[in-house]
């Protein structure tokens, strides 16, 4: 699996590690309340199809949002996260 | 050829000036450079080469590649075993030592051949329906009965000393195969001037064209692939890898390849064993040919029996005769070409037998129309065939039988990323389609295109496409003449006549047992795979599988198509997990990260353990001492009455800088470090974003903008990757850079009430305990050379921790060593620094182990009110801070003869250890020094309020129970008197 | 009171590690750190930064560059950060960047040799062939599982700079492929 990085280009994968979808992101203000906490920790779609996820590259210590497809492997691109 | 099996003026392969002695199953025999072990058995007249997996029956080399399901054997480099080598693949070396797989005691008298006689009760599933009561029977007798029986050769028993290589390879073009529609895309391409991998399996670059010689552009074969092989050995665009087979198509035009390096050599020398290659590749060809099928037809297992195109190889390639007679037996042109190969080389052709009706006319040799082959004889070795056909029944006396039931594609790199191939009528076999594998293109007979001039016009036109689709510019190529001829074919899988007829030679799979699974309910070809085994042996069906589904979907009535197929996945060919695992074995496992004192320190005699990839020392002996107890309880009693001295380097340290660090720092730790003056030190606690803790540290501010974080050894690197995930994700735009200086900075612990006499003795001015207090900073500089100070202590005792950079850490660590053994201390290792913060209460990843809150830990106090951080919304969900949660307490056994070992399980003392009891967990245990007993640190429900209970400790696992009294998990100096000193 | 009698020695990253080593047309020498100061700018100062070190002929360098003028040198290093090599950072920086000095947190060698590019093949995951990766272009990835900064150095060299504290696997794994490469002549 190659995965692109914003700094380096295309890298092996055994240069990454993953972290999980890009719901990450978006973290709820403090006082959002259990529901919305529970979705950002917690309740995560399963998707047959195109995603997006974190990845960190652990040579460089850029987080990227990959974009890839879980039923044909593609990987789309990647851009940071800033 | 009347001496001996070699044919004069063949075998352009071998080297007849230079005979290797080799040894098979402990007979001395001899072969030539360039052999194969295949070849060189079969000149020396060995016929049977191995026994079968189930029914123990001799057989015989069936192909001359990797595909050969019978010729497996062992091979044995003195400690090395290397089980289930195809002899059709291994070469030919001076010394080679081989021996026969399957068979007990020997090859011609087996034991274990009655399981012959017994099939009628072996066949599908017997393994299921056998071995299945009684229960009990299965560990004790049946497991290491069918492991004796069965099982494809054994390993050494010891480690695999052998050196392994792994690498990477970069390339415009993989061309996947070198027969003449991968040499036709190769050099297309690297005309074009496209990086180009030629990767081929053999030895050499020829595919098919070695064995058929067909002409080619009016040369022979052989001088037309020398004309080849100078222009692609010319052009440095173009790589060349023989010896090299591509195992699996996968993500991102990465392919993976084994090459074999030195399997080959007598005396490989430096040279690994293997290489596993990871192939990145914008465009692929898969020029992988085509892979002929036998026959099914009773007795087709008989050494001697084998495809019909392996033979023309033989003799060709390695100038060997596999017998005197031969019969052909095939449905398709390309059997009818190997026999007038055959008779070309002066081989006797005793028939050719098709079972189609309108089969060619006039041969050399008598062509037996509408026939099939019905049975055969001679057990060690073919002497008959059995012919049926109009004329009636026809014993032929021939000690070789070639099969052909036409060709499959080599599909299977395709298919490696879940593409399903489709069914082609024209060849009566499976072909790939476009797009199977993103950036693959087939060609060639892998397509299912199988005259030489198709193959030359195919790897042309597959190459022609990859530059185009990678916008390079493609010359005109002519690919030169060759051979056209039709390959005409009647679909023809297995013959109908009493007897077993072998599908998967392997494993010993019949068509029998294919109709009996089909008959039993495992009609889906996946379940009839699993319950007759076929396709599951090294060859992996590469000579069954489609045979196999015919036999299948006439079983059921279902056409091939509906059938369906197999699903192949990588490997393509077996890979050695030593190959996959290359470079990884002893030190190659993770690298080592050494201590600017390791050297002295392993010097001292101190046995290191690992803490992460660091080596620490476990304790520094001291003559007298036998067991590390000894040294532990000294080294404690040392720090606690002088001082010590202990290499903290491995504690990860992150430099904050910018106007905005400290706010940065604030929702990161729990506590708020924007508060701390310059010069001051704060314990923090970072937590996750689900509330638990992550890791534990100090945070110094050294100057205003300016800030120095430590993590714990353990969790360093994860630290790093969540501070740039919160700085990159949410706080882009804040003035802050951080940087992890860890390997800058050599750090060392001193510890003990003389702890400020020993740093006094090297600072360049010296520090009292009022210039530097408790937890404050500041730098220094030690023989002119500028450090930092940190007084913090993890030991409870007065402490300092000195850094200097670390090409001054060898130096400074000798003279502190040094310095402390004058007053009365001296270096301490892992052991004593864990009892001492055991003493303390301190907390390291023992307790912290992802599942423990600042609530569990009584640090709830430390997650500022006023201020939101990483974590801290999480941590207040209702279940996080429950009372009945554990909760970190000290433990004192009741007896204070009784020791405790870390986790082991807490009960209550009233009830017997059941899980039902259960009331938490023992996190770190030690003996103590100073306070004469055991001391242990756990988590305990509810434990906070349940000072001085009594609980019942049970450990089953070591054997070990006691009962211990609950306490605050503070054993010493509960105020800190000492490291406030 | 500090005996003035004492002084700390020092003790390079590669020592006692058996260098220079080689193998076939290979050598392996260490490259000893004199300074390094990672300098990481703050957001938006990459300009600001380019500036200050224009003191010193450079300018802070894109991903995958190197520059290098009067003796200085400066090496892109990572995300938003680079090395500034044999100089001090010069005045001013400090208010745009963060500053830190590493000089004795790596070990730095040089890997020479026709076959040096297939060494680092079996090491390195990376695409090393010329035109993908040219002469002086900078890159951080891995060395086996160590931290790697490559640098290609010339057509035949490289410059391999990864922990000092890894420096012995550094060198035990180079050492390794250097001398299969070797035997395959
Ligand atoms: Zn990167």
């Amino acid at each position: 699996m190659r995965i692109p990085c914003p700094c380096c280009g295309w890298r092996d994968r055994r240069e990454f590690t993953y972290y999980g979808h890009e719901t990450f992101l978006h973290r709820p203000a403090p006082d959002a309340g259990a529901e919305a906490w529970d979705d950002y920790l917690h309740n995560r779609e399963n998707p047959a199809g195109p995603t997006r996820d974190l990845w960190y590259h652990d040579p460089c210590g850029s987080w990227v949002v990959v974009a890839r497809d879980t039923v044909t492997h593609a990987v789309a691109g990647g851009e940071g996260l800033a | 050829m009347s001496g001996g099996w070699r044919i004069p003026g063949r075998g352009a392969e071998i080297d007849r000036a230079r005979p290797l002695r080799f040894r098979f199953d402990g007979r001395d025999m001899e072969g030539f450079a360039g052999d194969t072990l295949a070849s060189a058995l079969m000149a020396a007249g060995v016929r049977v080469v191995g026994r079968s997996f189930k029914y123990h029956r001799p057989r015989g080399v069936m192909t001359a590649g990797a595909e050969e399901p019978n010729a497996l054997v062992e091979v044995i480099e003195g400690p090395q075993q290397t089980p289930n080598v195809r002899a059709t693949v291994q070469e030919l070396y001076g010394g080679l030592q081989a021996r026969s797989q399957n068979r007990w005691p020997g090859l011609s008298f087996d034991a274990l051949a009655v399981n012959d006689f017994l099939h009628p009760f072996l066949g599908a599933g017997f393994y299921y329906k056998t071995f299945m009561w009684p229960r009990q029977f299965w560990e004790r007798v049946y497991e290491p009965l069918i492991r004796r029986a069965a099982g494809l050769g054994s390993l050494s028993g010891r480690a695999d000393e052998g050196e392994y290589e792994k690498a990477y390879a970069f390339c415009d073009l993989l061309v996947i195969g070198a027969g003449p529609a991968g040499l036709m895309a190769a050099l297309r391409a690297g005309r074009a001037g496209a990086d180009v991998i030629l990767a081929e399996a053999d030895t050499q670059l020829g595919g098919r064209l070695l064995a058929d010689l067909p002409e080619i552009g009016g040369q022979g074969a052989r001088d037309w692939l020398a004309g080849v092989r100078a222009e692609l050995a010319a052009l440095p665009n173009v790589r060349v890898m023989t010896r090299t087979t591509v195992t699996g198509a996968h993500d991102g035009g990465t392919y993976g390849a084994l090459e074999r390096v030195g399997l080959h050599l007598a005396d490989p020398g430096d040279l690994p064993r293997e290489c596993f290659w990871r192939i990145v590749a914008k465009r692929a060809v898969m020029a992988t040919g085509a892979l002929e099928r036998p026959i099914a037809h009773p007795g087709n297992d008989r050494p001697g029996v084998m495809l019909a195109g392996a033979i023309p190889a033989y003799v060709n390639r390695w100038g060997v005769a596999p017998g005197r007679r031969v019969v052909i037996f095939g449905n398709n042109d390309s059997a009818l070409s190997a026999a007038r190969a055959l008779t070309a080389a002066g081989i006797e052709v005793a028939a050719c037998v098709d079972p189609r009706p309108e089969a060619a006319v006039l041969e050399e040799f008598p062509v037996y129309r509408a026939a099939q082959v019905v049975g055969t004889r001679g057990r060690m070795g073919l002497h008959t065939v059995q012919v049926r056909h109009a004329g009636g029944l026809s014993e032929v006396q021939a000690d070789v039988l070639g099969l052909s039931g036409g060709w499959n594609p080599t599909l299977h790199l395709a298919c490696h990323m879940n593409g399903r191939p489709q069914w082609d009528d024209r060849i009566a076999g499976f072909v790939p389609r476009e797009g199977m594998v993103r950036g693959l293109t087939a060609a060639g007979a892998a397509a299912g295109r199988f005259s030489t001039s198709q193959c030359l016009d195919d790897g042309a036109r597959a190459a022609g496409e990859a530059l185009a689709a990678m916008d390079m510019a493609a010359p005109e190529v002519t690919p030169p003449a060759a051979e056209d001829a039709p390959y005409g074919i009647a679909p023809f899988w297995a013959v109908d006549a009493r007897g077993r007829a072998w599908l998967d030679f392997a494993n010993d799979v019949t068509t029998k047992d294919v109709a009996q699974a089909a008959l039993e309910g495992f009609a889906s070809v996946e379940h009839m795979k699993r319950y007759t085994t076929q396709g599951m042996a090294p060859d992996q069906g590469k000579n069954s599988n489609t045979a196999a589904l015919a036999v299948l979907a006439d079983a059921t009535g279902q056409s091939i198509p509906e059938t369906g197929t197999t699903t192949f996945r990588p490997p393509f060919v077996p890979v050695s997990i030593a190959a996959l695992g290359a470079g990884a074995r002893g030190k190659g496992f993770a690298p080592e990260r050494r201590l600017t004192s390791d050297a002295q320190t392993r010097a001292m005699g101190a046995p290191m353990i690992e803490a992460g990839l660091w080596y620490r020392p476990s304790y520094f002996p001291r003559a007298g001492e036998t067991t590390w107890r000894e040294s532990c309880d000294r080294e404690v009693t040392m720090v606690r009455g002088a001082v010590g001295v202990c290499d903290v380097s491995t504690l990860g340290k992150i430099d904050v800088q910018g106007p905005d660090a400290g706010r940065y720092l604030d929702f990161l730790y729990t506590g708020r470090m924007s508060s701390l003056k310059p010069g001051r030190i704060r314990y923090g606690l970072m937590l996750r974003e689900d509330g638990h803790v992550m890791d534990d540290g100090t945070c110094a501010r050294l100057g205003e903008g300016h800030f120095l974080v430590t993590t714990t050894t353990a969790a360093a690197g994860q630290v790093m990757r969540h501070m740039d995930f919160v700085q990159q994700g949410f706080c882009a735009d804040w003035a802050l850079r951080f940087a992890s200086v860890t390997e800058h900075w050599a750090q060392f612990a001193l510890a003990g009430p003389k702890a400020r006499d020993l740093l006094n003795t090297l600072l360049d001015q010296p520090v009292s305990a009022e210039s530097l207090p408790f937890m404050a900073c500041q730098p220094v500089s030690m023989a002119g050379v500028r450090g930092r100070l940190f007084r913090i202590s993890f030991s409870g005792a007065l402490g300092y921790e000195v850094a200097v950079p670390a090409r001054y850490g060898a130096a400074l660590f000798a003279r502190l060593v040094e310095g402390a053994e004058a007053l009365g201390g001296g270096a301490y290792g892992m052991e004593a620094l864990n009892v001492m913060r055991i003493e303390k209460g301190f907390i390291t990843h023992a307790e912290i182990d992802g599942r423990v809150t600042a609530f569990d830990l009584g640090m709830q106090r430390m997650v500022s009110a006023a201020k939101d951080c990483i974590g801290k919304p999480a941590s207040e969900r209702p279940g996080l801070m429950e009372d009945g949660r554990g909760q970190l307490v000290g433990l004192r056994p009741v007896d204070p003869s009784d020791a405790i070992d870390a986790g082991a399980p807490l009960y209550t003392a009233e009830a017997p250890a059941r899980a039902a009891s259960w009331q938490g967990h023992v996190t770190s245990a030690g003996y103590s020094p100073t306070l004469q007993g055991w001391l242990a640190l756990g988590f305990l429900a509810g434990g906070r309020a349940r000072h001085g209970e009594v609980v019942r400790i049970h450990d089953a696992l070591r054997g070990r129970k006691l009962m211990a009294r609950v306490c605050d998990p503070v054993f010493l100096d509960p105020e800190g008197r000492a490291m406030r000193g | 009171m500090a005996d003035p009698s004492v002084t700390l020695t020092v003790t390079g990253g590669a020592d006692g590690l058996g260098l220079p080593l080689r193998h076939g047309d290979c050598r392996l020498t260490a490259q000893p750190v004199a300074t390094a100061s990672l300098i990481a700018p703050y957001p938006g100062r990459v300009a600001a930064c380019s500036a200050a070190l224009a003191a010193l002929g450079l300018a802070f360098p894109a991903p995958g560059q190197g520059l290098s003028a009067q003796g200085a040198r400066i090496v892109w290093a990572g995300r938003e950060q680079a090395f500034l090599f044999d100089a001090a950072p010069p005045d001013g920086l400090a208010e745009h960047a963060s500053l830190t000095d590493q000089a004795d947190g790596w070990a730095r060698f040089l890997l020479q040799g026709t076959g040096a590019e297939a060494v680092l093949a079996r090491l390195v995951p990376l695409d090393l062939r010329a035109g993908s990766f040219p002469q002086g272009r900078v890159v951080r990835s891995l060395l086996g599982h160590m931290p790697l900064l490559l640098i290609r150095a010339a057509s035949d060299a490289f410059e391999i700079t990864t922990y000092r504290s890894m420096a012995g696997s550094a060198v035990h794994e180079l050492g390794r492929a250097m001398r299969a490469t070797a035997a395959r002549g």
